[in-house]
């Protein structure tokens, strides 16, 4: 059913964080290791000139001119965020789509999808891809296959990106209560919503890249104030009296 | 957004077809005989080529059923029922103008409006998706009425035809002055997308993937944008002004197969645009405002 739950009684998501990540693609690599399991997700021409896939989870990389500070490379990874009012399930004709009540999840039943693909042009976050080879649509499911997963031990019963992450970049837990870990790194960091406007309130959170202190001019500044002797020094004399 | 072949030929033909079946519903034309055979004929033609192409879009059509049931939240089951229903309704009308049954026409009117009612749950499926500014707006279901209008008063032969195409090309002028500030108006950037807008000005350092992938193809189209000025005048003159002045000709039912096939031709020119043109906000992740 392609209504939204009044409100879930678990609000089950991710939280990223943008200082920790390095920008590995370990993440993407669980993801699609662990999600290759059954139907899969197809790639074409993955040994070829032009490889093409299907994947859950991306990691964009960003240069950020910071105001008074040095300029940060920031790594982004970007999955599903199990939006509370999720434009994707609400557009699905067939119900394929839909948002458990239980824990929020976010799922595809590829069993019912005709792959029209109206859902991913709803999605703002570019969170669900067409497998082309097998026509259904492809999202995250929160790993739904191992969090609950009594055959695995406990330390693996959460997401396979989670898991895998070298820096602990990504948490996992109940936004709905209070005291979970995810809701207070929340707190403490200013956790906050990509694109809001866009009405979708979603679930996971990013946690912000921290203030670096103010740069030097240049890492080789230092370096520019050796005064050299011996050969060296001639060198630069001479040099130095060279035009151009 | 990706203009694909598909959905640029279901729109336009599903559009012109069921225009054309809402003024013959209406009996704004009555044929009697192989007339009525034909001019039916071509309006269920349409009408169903039209969602038949619709169907290519499909991942997985074999589940197409199921389409007609989440009609209370979705825009395109809705479309799925009142294309059907449309066409059974019409459908006797059809026969007794065909064989001369002199069924009362009630049943013509209420097909007449299913049949544009159809045709505004297509301009929904689009004019609901946020995240297209440029589509997410009350012009979008009003452009593909106007033109299921004009397109069906051209074929029915009504004088009102060359009114109503001139219309269209004004609906065109309004939906792409409105349209070319609705990305901007929308508010969304690379520093909203990723929320970095708080620490500073972001830019793409690496892409997330340098192959090809669903996302990139289907939302993030960019060729031939900057071919869009002059197919919006081509757009203009096939679909609005030239068959507007070849039915003021005195030309007959020759006037309005030249008229028809001038039209056809500019839709499908606008409705390549109305793709081609929309970005997506994705785009955002990926340095294209596109
Ligand atoms: S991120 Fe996209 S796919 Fe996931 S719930 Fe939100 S709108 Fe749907
Ligand atoms: S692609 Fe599948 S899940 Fe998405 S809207 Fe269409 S039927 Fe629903
Ligand atoms: S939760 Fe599971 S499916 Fe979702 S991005 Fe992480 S590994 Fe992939």
């Amino acid at each position: 059913m392609t209504a939204l739950p009044q409100a879930t009684d678990k609000r089950l998501g991710l939280v990223i964080d943008l200082d920790t990540c390095v920008g590995c693609q370990a993440c993407v690599t669980a993801c699609k290791g662990w999600n290759d399991q059954g139907d899969g997700l197809s790639d074409q021409d993955a040994y070829g000139a032009d490889p093409s896939g299907t994947f859950l989870n991306r990691v964009h990389s960003y240069q950020v001119a910071v105001p008074d500070a040095p300029p940060q490379i920031v790594n982004f990874p970007r999955s599903c965020l199990h939006c509370e009012v999720a434009p994707c399930v609400t557009v699905c004709p067939t119900g394929a789509s839909y948002k458990r009540a239980e824990d929020g999840i976010v799922l595809v039943n590829p069993d019912t999808c005709i792959g029209c693909g109206l859902c991913a042009w709803a999605c703002p976050y570019g969170a669900r891809e067409l497998d082309a080879d097998q026509g259904v649509m492809k999202k995250c499911t929160l790993c739904v296959d191992r969090i609950y997963n009594q055959t695995l031990p406990e330390a693996d019963r959460e997401p396979a990106c989670v898991r895998t992450c070298p820096t602990n970049a990504r948490h996992f837990g109940d936004f709905a209560d209070p005291e979970s870990e995810v809701s207070r790194l929340v707190a403490a960091r200013g956790g906050y919503d990509l694109m809001p406007d866009m009405g979708t309130k979603p679930t996971n959170k990013y946690l912000p890249p921290r203030k670096k202190g103010p740069g030097e001019a240049s890492l080789l500044a230092p370096l520019l104030d050796i005064k050299t002797t011996g050969v060296a020094g001639w060198l630069d004399r001479m040099l130095g009296k060279l035009p151009g | 957004m990706n203009p694909a072949p598909s959905v640029i030929l279901f729109s336009t033909l599903s559009g012109l077809g069921f225009g054309f079946l809402a003024f013959l519903g209406a009996g704004a034309l009555v044929p009697s005989g192989w007339a009525a055979f034909f001019l039916w004929g071509l309006g269920y033609g349409l009408a169903v080529a039209g969602l038949l192409a619709a169907t290519f879009h499909l991942g997985n059509p074999k589940n197409g059923l199921l389409a007609f049931t989440q009609w209370r939240t979705s825009w395109l089951s809705r479309e799925a029922w009142a294309s059907v229903a449309t066409l059974v309704l019409l459908a006797p009308v059809a026969l007794s103008d065909w064989l001369g049954l002199c069924l009362p026409r009630g049943f013509g009117w209420v097909g007449a409006a299913l049949a544009l009612g159809t045709v505004v749950t297509t301009g929904m499926i689009y004019a609901q998706i946020k995240a297209v500014p440029r589509w997410h707006h009350w012009l979008t279901p009003v452009m593909f009425l106007g033109f299921a209008v004009a397109g069906g008063a051209m074929l029915a032969g009504s004088a009102l035809a060359p009114l109503a195409l001139v219309g269209v090309g004004a609906g065109l002028l309004a939906i792409w002055r409105v349209g070319d500030g609705a990305f901007r108006r929308a508010g969304q950037t690379m520093g909203s997308a990723t929320g970095l807008d708080r620490i500073g000005t972001p830019w793409v350092f690496e892409p997330a993937h340098t192959g090809g992938n669903y996302i990139r193809r289907e939302m993030i189209f960019v060729v031939g944008r900057k071919h869009a000025g002059k197919l919006r005048w081509i757009a203009l003159g096939l679909a609005s002004i030239l068959p507007a002045l070849v039915l003021l000709l005195p030309l007959g039912w020759l006037g309005v197969a030249l008229a028809a096939g001038l039209h056809l031709t500019g839709a499908l020119v606008a409705r390549w645009l109305f793709f081609a043109e929309a970005e997506h906000v994705v785009g955002l992740y990926y340095g294209a405002r596109g």
